[in-house]
């Protein structure tokens, strides 16, 4: 059934509603609150946020890896390509993971096994999903090092002989084995050094335009989705509140949450201006505010913010706002005002 | 050493013995420290930042070379006469989770130094300067017997703010004050560092990978390179006119947040070396595209290459 509307789907991947909760004996932590994410094929978007804003229970749940319990998907639909994922069962989302989608975790230290050869790693997702013998699986896994700069003599030394920048490219080699569709990575650089970062996301910029794969980066970092992405999400308590092509949001920012952000950051043109960072802290996902989740630190709130959740509006295409302080009158206008820095 | 100078480090050297031979902290590091101003430490993992923060205020002992604060040479102090004059001096660690006692009250935390050094003579009276230090810092009274673990990271890093305050130093090393914070949080505590040094006249090494960060926070930044520094100059000259290979690559790695002005990237082969038993040479050579024979069996000296701008290269014009 699924297969009717793959071929014509635009999207590697649509999450729409999406409410994850994680039931503990003393509360229920709301992760996402009804989120809604769309990745063009072959694009990059950027999914922005600060800590506990959500942004790796969203990508655990593309994969259906959210731990449960305590961790329940309570409504929404995630569409891979098409196909609903979250009617698969565990047997079939095995068939998914590392061959329609893979996924890069943060720290490169941990997400490898340290008692397989790193070519033994590789080899094990080709296996796994392709019909191939042993020794061609070895061949292929050699070639992908070699594609993420590792010289293929080194593929039979175990993950502690390498440092954190080779690591992190033995585990990207491991995410592109089968050639996915699509690629999550969660900070795939946040454990490493600036100029190590800068060869890795220059590497995967390459590496996606060559394979045509869409991606899914997150990260907290405005300067690395302005690097790699085309478009970017703003995350904030488990709900999107801004999203739009990075000419949109970067230069026509209209939620208070994201120009706060960008406020927050230290000016690189004038580097005494003094930041204005945003006041206060994220609320506790545990005991969510009725209204809009920012209203308790936004310098804009009005009495509505305290009372409903504000609607997406759009106001140029993709770009929309989910914030009170707009209307369907006055968005059309606002996407057009350059904010200032 | 002028009365300007608050702090002056001469041939810094912190070795560690490894079964590969000695592994080269910091090597051979020269600089001063202007009082009220800042000093930002820049540099990848490994480079000895941190080392260097933690030799000068003697936590570890230097295997050579002198520092020199406030007159004094702090080499030739006894223990006793270090102990007393780390009122002076305090350090802000980078992890708010693990730098504080699970244990402790955030109250008690922040008075242990106070006690430690006997600074007040009755409970009262230390009670009251932890009081009044909370609301320095921006942490509120109700919070006066919670544990660390009740608290966020920004808050955590308040009390650890707060405790080195505690007995009046005059220099401080921020070893990574922000660096595990989110940018929100930051922003605030970078702002709070900035009032409290115009307010009590501190003067700061500010140690960090965070160009950005360093940028808008000092006065001079130090760029460090497997134990040595490479560059050395005011903000402002660092960034519009950087001269070692290293410092230029590593200022077109930072990821600039905006789609305007946006420059040629500069991308590094290879990764850091080792500090284990450095071969007489350019510490950089490795990875440096303009490497030449001179480099490979020379190590560059520290020069003043123009008035305060210094780099430790032979491409530079009078180094060579």
């Amino acid at each position: 059934m699924d297969g009717n509307n793959k071929a014509n789907s635009p999207y590697a991947l649509e999450i729409s509603d999406l409410a994850v909760e994680f039931r503990t004996r003393k509360n229920v932590v709301k992760a996402l609150n009804g989120l809604n994410l769309k990745i063009l094929k072959g694009h990059t978007l950027g999914l922005v946020g600060e800590t506990g804003a959500g942004k790796t229970t969203t990508g655990l749940s593309i994969l259906k890896l959210v731990p449960d319990p305590p961790g329940v998907i309570t409504r929404g639909t995630i569409l891979l390509d098409g196909e609903s994922v979250l009617e698969k069962s565990q047997h079939q989302m095995q068939k998914i993971r590392g061959k329609a989608v893979s996924m890069i975790f943060q720290d490169p230290m941990t997400s490898l096994n340290p008692v397989l050869t790193v070519e033994q790693q590789i080899a094990e997702v080709i296996m796994a999903h392709e019909a191939v013998s042993s020794p061609d699986a070895r061949k292929k896994a050699r070639d992908m090092l070699e594609l993420v700069g590792i010289p293929g003599e080194r593929s039979t030394e175990y993950p502690h002989q390498f440092s954190g920048g080779m690591r992190q490219r033995v585990v990207i080699a491991i995410a592109l084995a089968c050639n996915p569709d699509m690629l999550i990575a969660d900070e795939p650089t946040t454990a490493l050094d600036v100029t190590i970062q800068a060869q890795i996301l220059e590497m995967m910029k390459a590496l996606k335009e060559k394979y045509n794969t869409a991606m899914l980066m997150i990260t907290h970092d405005l300067g690395i989705v302005a690097e790699v992405c085309d478009e970017v999400s703003v995350i904030y308590a488990g709900r999107i509140v801004e999203h739009g092509t990075l000419a949109d949001v970067f230069d026509h920012t209209l939620h208070p949450y994201t120009k706060g952000l960008f406020n927050s950051l230290p000016n690189m043109e004038n580097r005494t201006a003094k930041l204005r960072p945003i006041k206060g802290l994220m609320p506790d996902p545990s005991n969510l505010p009725p209204g809009c989740a920012f209203a308790d630190r936004c310098d804009h709130a009005m009495d509505i913010c305290r009372k409903e959740q504000p609607r997406e509006l759009y106001c140029n295409g993709e770009h929309f706002v989910a914030c009170h302080l707009y209307s369907e009158a006055s968005i059309e206008q606002e996407g057009s005002v350059t904010h200032e820095r | 050493m002028s009365a300007e100078q608050i702090l002056e480090v001469k041939n810094l050297k912190k070795y560690f013995s490894t079964k590969r031979g000695p592994l080269h902290a910091v090597d051979n590091v020269s600089f001063t420290i202007g009082r009220g101003k800042t000093l930002g430490i820049v540099g990848e993992s490994g480079c000895g930042k941190s080392t260097l923060g933690r030799t000068i205020l003697r936590l570890l002992q230097p295997t050579g070379g002198e520092v020199t604060f406030e007159g004094k040479n702090l080499n030739a102090l006894s223990d006793n006469e270090m102990r007393l004059m780390r009122r002076e001096m305090q350090i802000i660690f980078q992890d708010p989770f693990s730098s504080l006692n699970p244990r402790m009250t955030i109250s008690q935390t922040i008075e242990e130094p106070l006690k430690r050094h006997k600074a007040y003579a009755t409970k009262g009276e230390r009670r009251n300067r932890v009081a009044e230090l909370m609301d320095t810092v921006g942490l509120a009274r109700r919070l006066y017997n919670t544990y660390p673990h009740e608290l966020d990271g920004g808050r955590r890093q308040r009390i650890g703010i707060a405790r080195a305050l505690a007995l009046d130093p005059k220099f401080i090393v921020c070893d990574e004050p922000v660096s595990a914070l989110d940018v929100s949080i930051q922003a605030q505590i970078l702002n709070l560092m900035k009032e409290l040094q115009e307010q009590f006249k501190l003067t700061y090494m500010f140690i960090t990978h965070d160009l950005s960060v360093v940028y808008h926070f000092s006065d001079d930044i130090a760029v460090m390179y497997l134990g040595r520094m490479v560059e050395k100059a005011p903000a402002d000259e660092l960034f519009a006119n950087p001269l070692h290979p290293y410092t230029k690559a590593l200022l077109s790695a930072i990821p600039i947040p905006s789609l305007h002005n946006r420059s040629q990237r500069i991308i590094m082969k290879g990764e850091i070396g080792s500090p284990i038993n450095p071969q007489n040479e350019c510490r950089f050579s490795g990875r440096c595209m303009y490497a030449s024979a001179q480099c490979l069996n020379n190590e560059p000296e520290l020069v003043e290459v123009e008035p305060s701008h210094f780099v430790s290269c032979f491409l530079c014009p009078s180094n060579s």
